[in-house]
């Protein structure tokens, strides 16, 4: 199953590779860790994407996590009311006749063209994973030259409703 | 000749320095013995010791290898309870410790290690001495720091023994450049903490000791299996309170062995890859395993299949992630031992019904003792530890290094006390036995320390007769001599068909001259008769001895579970 956890750590020098570490020794399948501040100094958030056998394996994650000094709090979001986005640049092969084409394809997941040349276009994208994954794969007929993506960034939203299997439907 | 040198910082004799500033957190860390060994970057943190001896309460013993001095440390925190205190140079001196370090994250031991680390100016260009200490030591500490301030220093220093010392111990790095333990400081540092992100549970869930006591109350078949995390809690009293109250009987891991007296009835011995028949059959047949401070491991578990499969599994333990991470855990309870313990005790529990139980463990025990061949010359080396035992009468300490007399000490050597035991349980390393040692004679100097070692391992650390000599230490060597990697040797003989590939040993040095090369009395003896006279003689002399007993090659520690095979599938169980 692909669960989706948060963390929250104190900015202290070695912090990532401590963790990175952990995960790495213990055999976690880390699909992406994205890692930024946060509304409070000196605290920065994570965002892990996880693909995991099973429950057993989960709670070893978190609970490795939480023995970590430099974290303050773990949460799996994966089965609360959330907001899980990310942002993905797609450097796509265009020369002059796909290139409204591809403009076409585009406008409905509100990307954006940010660079042009003669043989390719930049594509920015921000969203849900699994708009983002969709876009890719509508583009990769035309040739991705390059692409990088910045891992999912996530947190609760500010409502949990009683039903949220839909909500969350996205990630799994 | 005076040399001038261009030193990054002027040091100003009367002001104080960041080593200064070290050595005065040190004293106020109650700090009383300092392992450690010089060198460049460490200069300035030796000069202030130099400096500062009139005024610090504490010695700095040479041990004459890094490693030497950081199972020294381990030795001595694991018989004292209190943090060993480790300082070495940067680069090799650094990666030197990292076995050691690895070693007491394993078990985990409370130690404070200061590196020394090039200067800041020149970090990150492969500087002459320049390791990534930081990098390195991640994933074998439970925390690491490296000083870019010197006024961080005194609370980098008061963190690291916090953390070192509570909750789960383990070893914490403090990594300082040069130029911090040069320079000379402020004078206007804070050095108080807090660690929001460490905070560890001491006190047990009271919910969850309900449910361990009704679980208590209904067991027929309940045992309790006692790891080193009692020792740490202190809780060895309370745990025989425990055990005596509800007439349970104890079994223990390798490392927790003494953590309940192994001469009291209800004690059926050590478990797992070579425990006692009584002791593993308890495990797969309880209906009620309380695991206290112990962590699964697989030289105690097996084949995790068939590891306890009828029972309900309770697990009292400091590290929330020890519970379930290996075996499926019923009630687990987040606590310190001692606290967990005594709120089992202040609880009204139902005295379970398992006399049948009982009987039938006792029965086991008389039934299946420990056994072994017995020959004269060269001695039988299970013989020759049950007289180590009667000479000393239970009461050294006994530390080992990693082999088949690891495996001998535990079995014949009862331990009634919790602090008296130290062997390399999680990363079984040779070499540790012996300096080991050290670093607990230095802890208690007035306990008989006991080093059982085996030919191999004592080869790789027996530099350390020079300290030993130095500091007039009366350890005691008894090495296990089969002139083999005995352990290497008997699992080549079991599974490899006796293919001995570089497990023979042909060419040991001659072990007496050798302490004698060092001032040191030595000793050999390969005659049964002369066994106890010569233990007599060498215990009670005040001074350190190297023994070289000479036993049989050929023999093999049972009895065993082989790997792969659940723990009720025991082999040589009998004669
Ligand atoms: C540093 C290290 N290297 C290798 C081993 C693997 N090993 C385990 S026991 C053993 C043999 C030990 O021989 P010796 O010290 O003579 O003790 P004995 O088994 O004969 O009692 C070896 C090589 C180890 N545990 N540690």
């Amino acid at each position: 199953m692909r669960r989706i956890i948060t963390a929250t750590v104190q900015d202290r020098g070695g912090v990532l590779n401590r963790i990175t570490g952990m995960l790495n020794k213990r055999q976690f399948n880390i699909e992406s860790i994205s890692v930024g501040a946060s509304e409070t100094e000196g605290i920065s958030k994570m965002t892990f994407v996880v693909e995991i056998s099973d429950r057993q394996k989960l709670e070893q994650l978190t609970k490795q996590l939480n023995k970590q000094i430099d974290v303050l709090k773990v949460s799996d979001i994966t089965d609360k009311a959330m907001v899980a986005r990310e942002l993905a640049l797609i450097k796509v092969v265009s020369t002059g006749h796909t290139r409204a084409e591809i403009q076409g394809i585009i406008t409905p997941f509100r990307a954006s063209v940010i660079d042009v040349s003669k043989e390719s276009m930049t594509i920015q994208v921000t969203g849900r994973p699994d708009k983002v994954d969709a876009l890719i794969a509508l583009l990769r007929p035309y040739g991705i030259k390059e692409l990088t993506k910045t891992g999912v960034t996530a947190f609760l939203r500010g409502q949990q409703p009683d039903n949220i299997t839909e909500m969350n439907s996205m990630i799994n | 000749m005076k040399i001038e040198a261009s030193l990054d910082v002027e040091v100003n004799g009367n002001l104080l320095t960041g080593a200064d500033l070290l050595i005065k957190t040190l004293v106020d860390a109650d700090v009383d013995t300092i392992f450690g060994y010089p060198g460049g970057a460490v200069l300035p943190i030796y000069d202030a010791l130099y400096r500062n001896k009139a005024e610090t309460p504490f010695e700095h013993v040479l041990c004459r290898h890094e490693q030497g001095s950081i199972h020294a440390a381990e030795g001595y925190a694991r018989v004292t309870g209190k943090p060993g205190v480790v300082i070495a140079t940067s680069g090799p001196g650094a990666t030197n410790l990292i076995t050691g370090i690895t070693d007491a994250m394993m078990d985990s031991l409370p130690l404070v290690i200061f590196t020394g680390q090039v200067a800041e100016n020149v970090i990150g260009t492969d500087a002459f001495q320049e390791a990534d200490v930081m990098g390195i030591t991640t994933p074998i500490t439970k925390y690491n720091y490296q000083v870019n301030d010197i006024a961080d220093l005194p609370r980098t220093v008061k963190e690291a023994f916090h953390i070192a010392s509570t909750g789960r111990p383990g070893p914490v790095v403090v990594d300082i450049p040069k130029n911090i333990s040069a320079n000379i400081t402020v004078d206007d540092y804070d050095d108080d903490f807090y660690l929001p992100g460490y905070q560890p549970t001491l006190k047990p869930n009271p919910l969850q000791v309900i449910k361990l006591a009704d679980a208590l109350s209904r067991a027929k078949r309940p045992l309790l299996l006692v790891g080193a995390g009692t020792k740490f809690a202190d809780a060895s009293v309370e745990l025989k309170q425990f055990a005596e109250k509800y007439q349970l009987p104890v079994t223990t891991t390798l490392l927790g062995l003494g953590s309940f007296p192994g001469t009291n009835e209800l004690s059926l011995g050590m478990a797992g890859m070579h425990g006692t028949y009584a002791a593993n059959m308890a495990i797969y047949e309880s209906d009620l395993l309380i695991n206290i401070g112990a962590r699964f491991d697989d030289r105690l578990t097996g084949n995790i299949e068939h590891f306890a499969p009828a029972a309900k599994v309770a697990h009292i333990d400091i590290d929330p992630a020890e519970i379930g991470k290996v075996i499926e855990t019923h009630i687990p309870v987040v606590a310190d031992a001692k606290k967990a313990l005594n709120a089992l005790l202040n609880t009204q529990i139902d005295q379970p019904d398992h006399k049948d139980w009982m009987d039938k463990l006792q029965e086991n025990k008389k039934e299946y003792p420990l056994w072994y061949e017995r020959t004269e010359t060269p001695l039988s080396p299970q013989w020759l530890i049950e007289q180590v035992y009667n000479v000393s009468k239970g009461e050294a300490i006994v530390t080992t290094d990693v082999g088949q007399h690891q495996m001998w000490a535990a079995q014949f050597y009862t331990f009634d006390k919790p602090n008296n035991w130290v062997t390399s349980g999680g990363l079984g390393t040779m070499g540790f036995g012996f300096p080991a040692a050290v670093g607990a004679q230095l802890g208690r100097p007035d306990d008989l320390v006991i080093s059982i070692v085996g030919d191999g391992g004592f080869q790789m650390t027996c530099q350390e007769l020079s300290v030993v000599k130095q500091r007039k230490l009366p350890v005691k060597v008894i090495i296990v001599n089969n002139e083999a990697l005995g352990m290497v040797r008997q699992w080549q003989e079991t599974f490899y068909e006796e293919r001995y590939s570089e497990s023979l040993f042909s060419e040991n040095p001659d072990f007496v001259k050798l302490a004698e090369s060092y001032g040191i009395r030595g000793v050999r003896v390969d005659r049964e008769e002369d066994v106890i006279q010569t233990l007599e003689d060498i215990f009670a002399y005040d001074g350190p001895v190297v023994a070289d007993f000479r036993v049989v090659r050929k023999t093999s520690v049972y009895p065993m579970i082989a790997p792969g095979k659940g723990i009720h599938e025991m082999v040589g169980v009998k004669k």
